[in-house]
């Protein structure tokens, strides 16, 4: 991976510049118009964060139960990269809402739901930070209850009424916005992958430190 | 040992608390601030003209804050990898020091 990480920054920042040109030529929507292509971005954004909730919980099971470090380290760079994703989500999303629904946020099931996953992933975090010893395991439990809820998230439109638009627009898109939106979805999980990548050896560093600073004191005993 | 397990038991207890709490603060907070009257869907053009807005601005806003979040994002990690590295060399040079002194 170290020796793919230039190239694909330079690819997924080529493909991020190339992205709003993109956008700006893809068919209209005809009830929306404009504010639709908010769309491309916000759509990837939650798949990206799905994705570091699904990293997030599979590495938490397996340091629950085999106690391996770098899942440990993996599922807390995931947390965080999963709650990047779905700030942006949330943020996107009443931008869309504002125009379309005549509301920046409506607390039905799918919103809700959305919001207490991101609390969620907050909730890791802030256990991680100021649980003190012994946190990682809590938080990695927390992390595996919130993996759980992911698909009620992504279901929540097809299980309850909700305003919200259904998960069969992806798949029934016309061509002239398909391409542009997995254009889209491509950029955004290979960012994923980037910004995963360097926080995971982020983690990896931080490890070193602690184990160096435990010799240390070791030593001065 | 065992005081320091209920020690440490404590502060996860509080900040579970804590968190639990903020959710609970946060959903009241908006729950609260939710406007009067928007039970059933409204068409777009029936709004009144104040609520008609433009979608550029709002288009222009979520592209931004996108970019604005992955390169603060990006600019933390900077930071965070930095002062690591700054603490594992310092540590580097302890190290050999110390071996001296004995």
């Amino acid at each position: 991976m170290r020796k793919l990480f230039v190239p694909l920054t330079v690819v997924t920042a080529a493909m991020f510049a190339y992205a709003p040109v993109l956008i700006a030529h893809a068919a209209y929507e005809s009830t929306m118009g404009l504010v639709q292509k908010i769309f491309y971005f916000h759509v990837p954004a939650w798949w990206a964060m799905f994705s570091g909730v699904g990293i997030c919980g599979g590495a938490s099971l397996v340091y629950l139960f085999k106690g391996r470090p770098k899942a440990d380290a993996l599922a807390a760079s995931a947390a965080e990269v999963a709650v990047l994703f779905g700030l942006m989500g949330l943020v996107t999303g009443p931008l869309w809402g504002r125009k379309a629904w005549g509301v920046w946020w409506q607390w039905d099931a799918k919103l809700t739901i959305a919001l207490l996953l991101e609390l969620t992933f907050v909730a890791y975090l802030l256990v991680r930070r100021y649980g003190g010893p012994g946190s990682d395991k809590l938080a990695a439990a927390v992390g595996i209850f919130g993996t759980a809820v992911a698909p009620f998230v992504y279901e929540a439109v097809n299980i309850w009424r909700t305003i919200h638009p259904k998960t069969s627009v992806v798949p029934t898109l016309p061509p002239g916005m398909a391409g542009t939106f997995w254009f889209c979805v491509l950029a955004f999980m290979l960012l994923f992958t980037l910004l995963l990548t360097a926080r995971v050896q982020l983690e990896y560093r931080r490890v070193a430190l602690d184990e160096l600073y435990l010799r240390d004191e070791d030593d001065e005993r | 040992m065992r005081r320091m397990a209920n020690g440490m038991g404590t502060t996860v207890a509080r900040a579970v608390v804590g968190v639990l709490l903020a959710i609970g603060m946060t959903t009241q907070a908006f729950a609260l601030q939710a406007p009067a009257g928007q039970e059933g869907f409204v068409p777009l053009d029936q709004l009144p003209p104040a609520d008609q807005l433009p979608a550029a601005p709002l288009l222009v806003t979520a592209y931004a804050f996108i970019w604005v979040a992955v390169f603060f994002y990006v600019w933390t990690l900077w930071r965070r990898l930095g002062r690591v590295e700054r603490d594992l060399a310092a540590l580097g040079r302890r190290a050999p020091e110390r071996g001296r002194g004995r």
